[in-house]
């Protein structure tokens, strides 16, 4: 039975702001740990840098390994953030409330990470600005026809609409931290407020460009990931040169990016026991999301698979054998179908599940595992073959140094986060206190259901 | 003559909107009064009247001038070094509606949120007459009078039932 919480505006914020106010002992330790492993990965990469890309696993066939599969691991998982908050704005779902700033807050995080990835895999990091239209060396500008020019585009349009949809929400509730605080801290949040005052026309125009913004950021939402499935789609290695691909990977980051941001909502719950704020109904909601999603990418998997053994290209049959029948590829490939849709969605489909807080943390971080995979599949096996003109090709064996600066990624990604949730609420309290205003509890016969008023 | 601001600070959304009413018939133009809240209320709660926005001008002239600029950066690339590859054109239609639709979108959102900055006459200078109890679930009804009329607005504001009055230094 779904019971409606009453909460009043200084509830919100004492609770919401708990994070900002206070600094508890488990928040403490968890960013060191993270932050220790952020900077084991950096100090890889500067290992790296010094020494050359010779100490990665990489060589003349394999040159895309994890450095690309993560890239595009991480692309995919900012996609459902943005997509999550601008959907459910748009429609004006009224259970987007606890979930849109943490969602498009993963957005930023893991977009700026998908954006060091192809820097680091450079080796001369120092150089990444040539792709940026000017003559910056011998003459040469770089070539407008290449997806690796593309994507740099597609990545700063996407992440600076992001940054700018989480700023703009933020702004009132900067102004709740400002009338919180005293000192430097209430004159920095002055300042990042724009001492927003919160006069009607702001609230309209608040609404307004929540609006907008969802309307416009959705198109290059879908645009960004089918730019970074075209890094493989337009080249000529068998198995990535495949029309599918745009529609494949956008549905896989959503696949994947909702996943990440189900696993974040529960963290969230558990670590700042936010229990008035997200319920089982949200889980409930966005697992029944994620079934559709699942299977809308098992859909375009399968027309992948369907294409190559239809078109019966030798090569890419090649590619396909390596996958399904050779150890270790086999074994990876097994895991990443079971771990993305055959253990978690059948499970999606059971309601105790989807409103169990650990299933989901379990299934959905499964999905990740799976989807990550999925990218490694797609990326490696692809190379390790001997085309008409290649001389030497070889087996690829990521090195310690790539897997540490893989997993430290991740850590980067959880400590960035954590750190946001230090500075600004990552539950919009203005969304809670108008969820608030506008819902109600309406008496029917015995009982009484919850009732939400929308203004046209 | 000289104008001053009195800042009432009620609980009851009620109160605040029967407080307008008030102040509108006791002859306080309604573009002197304004209110402040610690969150959104459905548009004419207060009995408040907003003029209108172009925030919807924003998107388009950005999305213009995004386009324009990516245009040019595209079509000046290709030109500035030409990639001649098998008799296929120098300036490539499909790559450069890639790279231009992005700067298109950029634009937009850029000027979008410029557009909502400005429309919200945001950054204010200073906050002014204001109080920190209105993010904390109170609602603030400013009026802004010449001198000689406050004491009328102040006592209008205390029987509308404003738990608090506060003053312009």
């Amino acid at each position: 039975m779904y019971y409606r919480r009453t909460l009043t505006d200084e509830q919100i914020n004492r609770e919401l702001l708990g994070a900002v106010f206070s600094t508890p002992l488990w928040w403490v330790l968890l960013v060191s740990v993270l932050g220790f492993i952020v900077l084991g990965a950096a100090s890889a990469v500067g290992f790296m840098v010094d020494q050359g890309l010779q100490v990665t696993g990489l060589n003349r066939s394999v040159f895309w390994g994890f450095f690309i599969t993560n890239f595009v691991f991480w692309v995919g998982i900012s996609h459902a953030g943005v997509m999550i908050s601008a959907i459910l704005r748009l429609s004006q779902a009224e259970w987007r409330r606890p979930m849109t700033r943490a969602a498009e807050v993963m957005t930023v995080f893991s977009l700026m990470t998908a954006a060091m990835m192809p820097l680091v895999h450079l080796g001369r990091l120092w150089r990444f600005y040539w792709f940026t239209p000017f003559d910056f060396a011998r003459g040469i500008w770089p070539d407008v026809r290449s997806p690796l020019v593309w994507d740099p585009m597609a990545i700063t349009t996407y992440l600076t609409g992001s940054v700018l949809f989480v700023y703009t929400a933020l702004i009132p509730d900067l102004a709740v931290i400002r009338d919180r605080s005293t000192g430097w801290r209430k004159t920095v949040y002055g300042i990042l407020s724009l001492n927003w005052h919160g006069n009607p026309r702001q609230w309209k125009l608040q609404a307004i460009a929540g609006i907008l913004l969802s309307a416009l950021i959705l198109p290059v939402f879908v645009s960004v990931h089918s730019i970074v499935s075209w890094d493989f789609g337009v080249s000529l290695v068998p198995s990535w040169h495949v029309t599918v691909f745009a529609p494949y990977f956008v549905i896989g980051a959503v696949h994947s990016g909702v996943s990440a941001v189900v696993t974040l909502m529960a963290i969230m719950k558990k670590l700042y026991k936010l229990d008035n704020y997200i319920w089982e109904e949200h889980f409930d909601a966005v697992g029944r999301l994620l079934v559709v999603v699942a299977t809308a990418w098992l859909f375009f998997f399968w027309l992948d698979l369907v294409f190559a053994f239809w078109l019966a290209e030798e090569q890419e049959l090649t590619v396909w054998r390596l996958r399904l029948f050779h150890a270790p590829w086999s074994w990876l490939f097994l895991t990443f179908i079971v771990f993305s849709y055959v253990i978690p969605v059948p499970l999606w489909l059971s309601r105790r599940v989807r409103r169990n807080l650990t299933m989901m943390i379990i299934t959905t971080l499964m999905v990740n595992v799976g989807m990550w995979l999925e990218r490694f599949i797609i990326v490696v096996p692809s190379l390790m073959q001997k085309g008409p003109l290649t001389f030497d090709y070889a087996a690829y064996r990521p090195s310690i140094v790539e897997i540490t600066i893989v997993g430290g990624t991740f850590a980067l990604v959880a400590f960035l986060i954590l750190m946001f949730s230090k500075f600004f609420p990552l539950i919009p309290l203005w969304e809670a206190k108008e969820g608030q205003r506008l819902g109600d509890a309406i008496k029917v016969g015995a009982i009484s259901v919850p009732g939400i008023v929308k203004e046209e | 003559m000289h104008m001053k601001k009195l800042l009432g600070l009620f609980q009851d959304p009620e109160q605040v909107a029967n407080a307008v009413t008030i102040l509108k018939e006791d002859g306080f133009p309604g573009e002197d009064l304004d209110i402040y809240s610690g969150s959104p209320y459905p548009e004419g709660a207060f009995g408040e009247h907003e003029p209108g926005h172009r925030l919807y001008v924003f998107p388009f002239i950005g999305a213009l001038v995004g386009f324009t600029l990516a245009l040019l950066a595209t079509a000046a690339t290709q030109i500035s070094y030409p990639l001649v590859t098998g008799g296929k054109p120098i300036l490539s239609i499909p790559p450069m509606t890639i790279i231009v639709y992005e700067g298109t979108m950029l634009g937009a959102l850029i000027f979008t949120v410029l557009g909502v900055l400005f429309e919200s006459r945001l950054p204010k200078r200073n906050l002014g007459l204001y109080d920190t109890r209105i993010t904390e679930g109170y609602i603030g009804l400013l009026v802004e009078c010449p001198e000689e009329q406050l004491p009328k607005a102040e006592q209008l504001l205390h029987d509308a039932g404003a738990e608090d009055i506060k003053k312009e230094a």
